[in-house]
């Protein structure tokens, strides 16, 4: 369970999140929606752990633990994932051995077998097969040369092999073909499970209407404005962010 | 245990302390007095054995170095060398015909194990026939360990001997080999070519000495391992090595040293011939101590590099990694002698703390057609500075030459420096030069992605680092790839954060 409490954060003294509460139970799926420039990829982040941004206040547990005080590499050993708005370029890097490195080193934090080149292929072959990418993504440097499309697919693909217990996906559907779309959301829907849980920040109804969130939120200024369930999303893609934003306001 | 484990469980001893070469070995040494004049170099050469050709060419050699003046066009700074301050010869004393481990002395074999040689290689080094000693049959690498000045033995004398191949110390091959020697030595580098090396044809007490006949492929990588173990000493090791028509041979070295406040001096002589459609394959690990933190001790190496394709096709690659000394001083260089012959430099330089490294390579194209590749990566962090120093240069007989030039500098931390100079000269309209160059840093966010996957900051600038020397480790033999990414990784501990 993800749990945050009256989060502020800034970036080089600017505040952008001003308390900010959202509660994730485990087997949920909550979406973050809301206009650009409010907030929402600094949520992201502050939970994977970016330096950049500082803390002001409040706190986030996650399963009971203080996540605010773990390094970012805690953070995924203890489960959390960040699928990147703009994925970062590895040169020379090789795919495969950078989730492979990534993977053992989680698996080693945690105190399990660590697995060996062909073991790993195997694994990895099997989930680009599911999420129907060219297994020479796999041999490509990471990121490097990708297009827009395939840098979301494999932020899907480390997802599905690191298999974290909570994903956040910052706009991983957008400029994506509707083929593209609805494999991001099989890939989130494979990992669904009680112990899973996802924040999908999203402008889109259509990567909804395949996932089916439990909660909607809605961020605007730094604050969440409006929660609700799906169908908030619905009211949304009617309406605009701009009567909702405008009556917080 | 196979070779692959025992290396892999050195490679990750490597990991686990910073310069794990640092130990002293006791061992009983003859030393020369200090100082260098003639009488020294006589010394040397009665010690050797040698015969008067020998004696002259070093004397020739000094009186050139006495006209010489140390070089300081180089990046680099440190306080004076005191020549009359050093031993130029240093030899473990030995012990004749040890014949079983038992017999060795244990502090040799405990040095050659910590040097990370497989037990088997390590009785054939002491001199003992190896028996059955549980083997590492599949692992087929011809060793020769030069400790301080003396190559102490050389492995698998019998399988080479058999291809046809001669692998042993310089200082042997002078002897059993004579018309070998003096037709070839300092042909590449002549005896005056410059201060370090005129020193070098002066003093040198060993080295590795390789000749591949006609058309044969060498059966197995030459290694050779070079350690400075002894005080005060200089390390003046040569190497020559012929690759006669149609021949080939890939041959690596290695080098460490103890950790010591002061500085210890190495300038070494490798001049490389390549006949007709002869290819060589010459790979580097440096990792001489580099001093600590703080930039106190560490070693000097002032290195003359040079191999000539003389024969047409002929081919001569150099792979360097070069992750230790305080000062390192080196220019692998290729003259490009026969029609479409290749030259080919891969570098990783590496310089952390106080380091400093001015290293690069020279592309003489003489002969028509003549093609040469430098791919370069420079890796500054700490107060580092970190140079690449290049020349090519197309002399008029040069038609249709071809250079191409890849520099790259990566920056970790904001106190260090990099820096690239390149010299083109062309004199053939013909001839066509490429050079690119390009300078980053590690990005924050590449460092971020990382670790969110679950990477530590170090591994996670392992992984950066070695991914941006990709395309230079590629051209290491595996085994050396493997300890040479570890080698990085060592090398750049405390480097971020």
């Amino acid at each position: 369970m993800l749990e945050i409490r009256g989060l502020a954060a800034s970036i080089e003294d600017k505040p952008i999140l001003k308390g900010i509460d959202i509660t994730v139970p485990d087997g949920e799926i909550h979406a973050i929606m809301g206009p650009n420039g409010s907030g929402k990829s600094t949520l992201g982040y502050v939970l994977a752990g970016r330096e950049e941004y500082e803390v002001t206040a409040g706190g986030v547990t996650f399963n009971g633990a203080d996540l605010l005080a773990m390094e970012p590499e805690e953070r995924a050993v203890a489960g959390i994932f960040l699928a990147f708005q703009a994925p970062i370029e590895l040169p020379g890097v090789n795919n495969a051995n950078f989730l492979r490195t990534a993977l053992n080193a989680i698996r080693r934090a945690r105190g399990e077998e660590e697995l060996d080149a062909a073991q790993f292929l195997k694994t990895a072959r099997a989930a680009a097969k599911t999420l129907a990418m060219k297994e020479d993504l796999l041999k490509r440097n990471v990121n490097v040369g990708f297009s827009g499309g395939e840098k979301k697919r494999n932020e899907v693909l480390q997802m599905a092999i690191l298999k974290p217990r909570l994903a956040i996906l910052d706009e991983t559907d957008s400029g994506l073909d509707i083929d593209a779309l609805r494999i991001v959301a099989d890939g989130v829907n494979a990992l669904r499970s009680p112990d899973f849980s996802a924040l999908v920040i999203t402008h889109h109804q259509r990567l909804l209407d395949l996932l089916v969130p439990n909660r909607v939120h809605v961020l605007a200024h730094g604050r969440i404005v409006r929660s609700g369930g799906p169908e908030l999303a619905l009211e949304l893609e009617k309406s605009g962010y701009a009567a909702m934003v405008q009556e917080a306001a | 245990m196979p070779a692959t484990t025992e290396t892999l469980d050195t490679v990750q001893s490597v990991t686990q302390s910073g310069y794990k070469w640092g130990f002293e070995t006791s061992i009983e040494m003859d030393f020369a007095p200090k100082g260098l004049n003639e009488d020294i170099i006589r010394l040397i050469s009665a010690r050797k054995e040698e015969p008067d050709w020998m004696l002259d060419w070093r004397l020739k050699a000094f009186a050139a170095w006495k006209a010489m003046e140390e070089p300081h066009w180089a990046r680099v700074d440190h306080p004076p060398i005191d020549y009359q301050d050093l031993h130029y010869y240093a030899a473990p004393k030995k012990k004749a015909g040890p014949r079983s481990l038992d017999d060795v002395d244990p502090e040799l074999l405990a040095m050659y194990e910590k040097l990370g040689i497989p037990l088997k290689e390590r009785a054939i080094l002491a001199g003992v026939d190896p028996g059955d000693l549980p083997g590492e049959t599949d692992r087929q690498i011809a060793v020769d360990a030069v400790f301080d000045s003396v190559s102490v033995a050389t492995t698998f004398q019998k399988t080479l001997k058999e291809a046809g191949v001669i692998f042993c110390p310089i200082s042997e091959a002078v002897k059993e080999h004579p018309e070998l020697v003096r037709q070839y030595l300092g042909t590449v580098v002549p005896v005056g070519d410059n201060f370090f090396a005129a020193l070098n044809s002066a003093v040198f007490t060993d080295g590795s000495f390789v000749y591949i006949p006609k058309g044969v492929r060498c059966p197995m990588e030459l290694s050779t391992y070079f350690r400075i173990n002894a005080r005060n000493t200089g390390q003046f090791e040569r190497t020559l090595i012929i690759a006669d028509e149609g021949s080939y041979v890939s041959y690596l070295e290695g080098c460490t040293a103890p950790q010591r406040d002061e500085n210890q001096l190495h300038a070494a002589v490798v001049e490389l011939i390549a006949m007709n459609d002869a290819q060589i394959k010459y790979s580097t690990v440096q990792n001489w101590y580099p001093g600590d933190s703080e930039g106190k001790g560490g070693i000097y190496n002032y290195v003359t590099k040079r191999g000539a394709c003389r024969g047409d096709r002929s081919k001569i690659s150099w792979t360097q990694v070069e992750t230790g000394s305080a000062i390192t001083w080196k220019y692998p260089s290729c003259v490009l002698q026969g029609a479409d012959s290749v030259g080919e430099f891969y570098s990783v330089a590496v310089t952390n703390n106080h380091q400093q490294a001015d290293t690069g390579t020279k592309m003489i194209h003489i002969g028509k057609g003549s093609r040469s590749t430098i791919v370069s990566k420079g890796i500054s962090a700490g107060r580092s500075n970190n140079t690449y120093r290049g020349l090519v240069r197309m002399l008029p007989t040069a038609a249709n030459a071809r250079n191409f030039t890849q520099c790259d500098s990566l920056l970790i931390g904001d106190k260090c420096g990099a820096h690239t100079v390149p010299y083109i000269e062309s004199r053939n309209r013909t001839a066509k030069v490429e050079h690119e160059a390009t300078t980053s840093k590690i990005a924050e966010d590449q460092l971020f992605y990382c670790r969110s996957r679950g990477l530590s900051e170090e591994d996670a600038v392992g992984l950066i680092v070695n991914g941006f020397c990709k395309d230079v480790l590629k051209e290491l033999p595996m085994e050396f790839a493997v300890e040479a990414q570890k080698l990085l990784a060592v090398s750049l501990e405390g480097s971020v954060g």
